[in-house]
């Protein structure tokens, strides 16, 4: 049975200036069940936004696939939302007709009272209510226009929503109050979401499971990290679940060393390159033998 | 400034001497015939008092009122330039979006361009036959090239990101061409459509001391052969006044649909 959403041996190479080739990443393969949340966490370089652009349809592989509810992706989509780390808003129209120019293109046959009414439900929805939603998106903070964004993607409905680094260019308090929007609109919708992050705590917040990608070039998602710790969350409770830190320290761990020797590993032929997958969870008995692996046992110290 | 400038204009012209003082001696050699000079601001606004607060009088094909002429003035103008830019918005949004068709275009558009509209005239009259539709060809050769270029640096500068933002609605060409390029490309192809109607102004009165007949350039020309330096002047401030009135209302149409990113 393939999940939801099936990235198949997906490769990315680009010239590289000097007649050869790059390998941005290779054999990428994994999946996401429907209503997962998953988060790729990676450094600079690996692939990531390459990754996303492909399943955004906005980007061609060089090989391999995407497949999701059992059709090939190809080319844009409005089942595939896409919220751009710099918002890309139209800054000629208010917030409300940035909204409303999404829902109307999802459901072309609704009145226009009915498009306005849900696009200003989903505004709400991520605390943009009044006056605000009549202002040109120049007349917004960051934040505010990154709510905008959100609420345009989430209004329409999508299968899955991808979301590239969407609170990269916030400040750390702005981006708190988001993440705890996202993390409601997303709790009422049981969307599945893919999105990119430099930040672990951010990714252990909001994440069912996080991705984890080594150095580029020739960049594979290594390794499939269970979030085990039980939502609702909260951004000042998760830290006093035993599990947090135990996670929080294996993904520090794979991105400040293991992300560099494991990278430009070449995957064996002819075997369908999965992530790893990792359960790191203190409140179970020790007795799973997966967890007495040394690479885990080293950082559960 | 403007009262200070007009007194120093006053004064700096010197009084015609009263044809009395003269000796019959001079008078017969024609000294004491009033020269033509350039005529001080109190005439030349006694003239325009005189010419507007009447029009639109018609008395021949000499003798028209200087509303009558501004009026044909505009009406060439406006026509040649509105062809221009139904030729050149829809032809630069072609250049714009194709790479291709930008090359391919190009050279022949760089060739074209810096041709004095003045220079088709020639051309214009033989082929065409007729001045009127000539003095409009005109205007439309050398209101095209601003509006065309604008337009075609616009489309080609949208950002990529709102392109995206249309690929990801599933937008067609059409309607990403209207929704999300236009306006996005719209405050630069307004500032070529506001360059071109300045041009267009400009090249239109060269182009009715040519053709001749009506309209304002033929006016200036007319009262330089009757050597009414007046109404000359006064029609030259008309041409400005003119010319300032259509450039504020693209002034207008420019802060209405530009943006802040």
């Amino acid at each position: 049975m393939k999940p939801y959403l099936s990235i198949e041996n997906l490769t990315q190479r680009f010239p590289d200036g000097a007649g050869g080739e790059l390998t941005v990443f290779e054999d990428a393969s994994f999946g996401v069940e429907k209503g997962e949340f998953v988060v790729i966490l990676g450094h600079s370089g690996c692939g990531k936004s390459t990754i996303m652009n492909i399943l955004a349809g906005l980007a061609e592989p060089t090989s391999g696939g995407v497949i999701m509810d059992g059709v090939e992706v190809k080319g844009p989509s409005l089942d595939r939302g896409v919220v751009f780390q710099n918002y890309s808003l139209l800054p000629w129209l208010t917030t409300l007709k940035n909204v409303t120019f999404g829902v109307a293109a999802r459901y072309p046959d609704w009145s226009k009272a009915k498009v306005e009414e849900h696009a200003t439900k989903f505004l709400a929805m991520v605390g943009l209510e009044g006056d605000v939603i009549y202002r040109k998106p120049s007349q917004l903070s960051g934040g505010m226009r990154q709510r905008v964004s959100i609420a345009r993607a989430f209004a329409n409905h999508p299968k899955l929503l991808l979301l590239d680094e969407p609170f990269g260019a916030l400040d750390a308090l702005t981006r708190g109050t988001i993440q705890d929007e996202l993390l409601k609109i997303w709790g009422q919708m049981e969307q599945t979401v893919f999105m990119i992050t430099h930040d672990i705590d951010e990714a252990i917040l909001l994440a069912d499971r996080i991705l984890l990608m080594t150095n580029g070039p020739q960049a594979c998602v290594a390794e499939s990290v269970e979030i085990t710790i039980p939502r609702p969350r909260n951004r000042t409770e998760i830290v006093e679940h035993p599990n947090y830190y135990a996670i929080r320290n294996h993904l520090v761990q794979f991105l400040g060393k293991r992300s560099k020797e494991l990278s430009g590993r070449t995957a064996v032929a002819g075997e369908i390159n999965r992530p790893e997958t990792v359960r790191i969870d203190k409140t179970e008995p020790q007795d799973d033998p997966e967890d007495t692996r040394p690479a885990l046992v080293a950082v559960s110290n | 400034m403007l009262l200070v400038g007009l007194l120093v204009w006053e004064a700096a012209i010197p009084a015609q001497k009263a044809v009395e003082e003269l000796t019959e001696y001079e008078r017969l050699t024609g000294a004491g015939a009033a020269k033509a000079g350039v005529p001080p601001p109190s005439q030349v606004i006694a003239k325009a008092w005189e010419q507007l607060s009447n029009p639109f009088y018609d008395a021949g094909p000499n003798d028209k009122g200087i509303g009558i002429q501004i009026g044909y003035s505009i009406y060439r103008v406006l026509t040649g330039y509105f062809l221009a830019a139904l030729v050149a918005i829809p032809f630069g949004f072609l250049i714009g979006m194709s790479q291709v068709a930008y090359k391919a275009f190009n050279p022949f558009i760089q060739v074209l361009r810096p041709i004095s509209p003045l220079a088709w005239m020639p051309l214009a009259l033989f082929v065409i036959g007729d001045s009127e539709a000539s003095a409009i060809f005109v205007i439309f050769i050398c209101s095209i090239w601003p509006m065309l270029i604008n337009t075609a640096f616009g489309v080609a500068g949208v950002r990529e990101d709102w392109i995206n933002v249309a690929r990801t609605h599933e937008l067609g060409p059409v309607k990403t061409a209207f929704t999300v390029i236009l306006p996005a490309a719209a405050p630069t192809i307004v500032t070529g459509m506001r360059i071109s109607i300045g041009i267009a102004w400009l090249v239109i009165v060269a182009a009715e001391m040519l053709v001749g007949g009506t309209g304002i350039g033929y006016y200036v020309w007319n009262e330089w052969n009757n050597l009414d330096l007046t109404s000359v002047v006064f029609s030259i401030l008309m041409i400005g006044v003119v010319g300032m009135t259509l450039d504020a209302m693209f002034g207008f149409l420019q802060r209405r649909i530009s943006y802040v990113e």
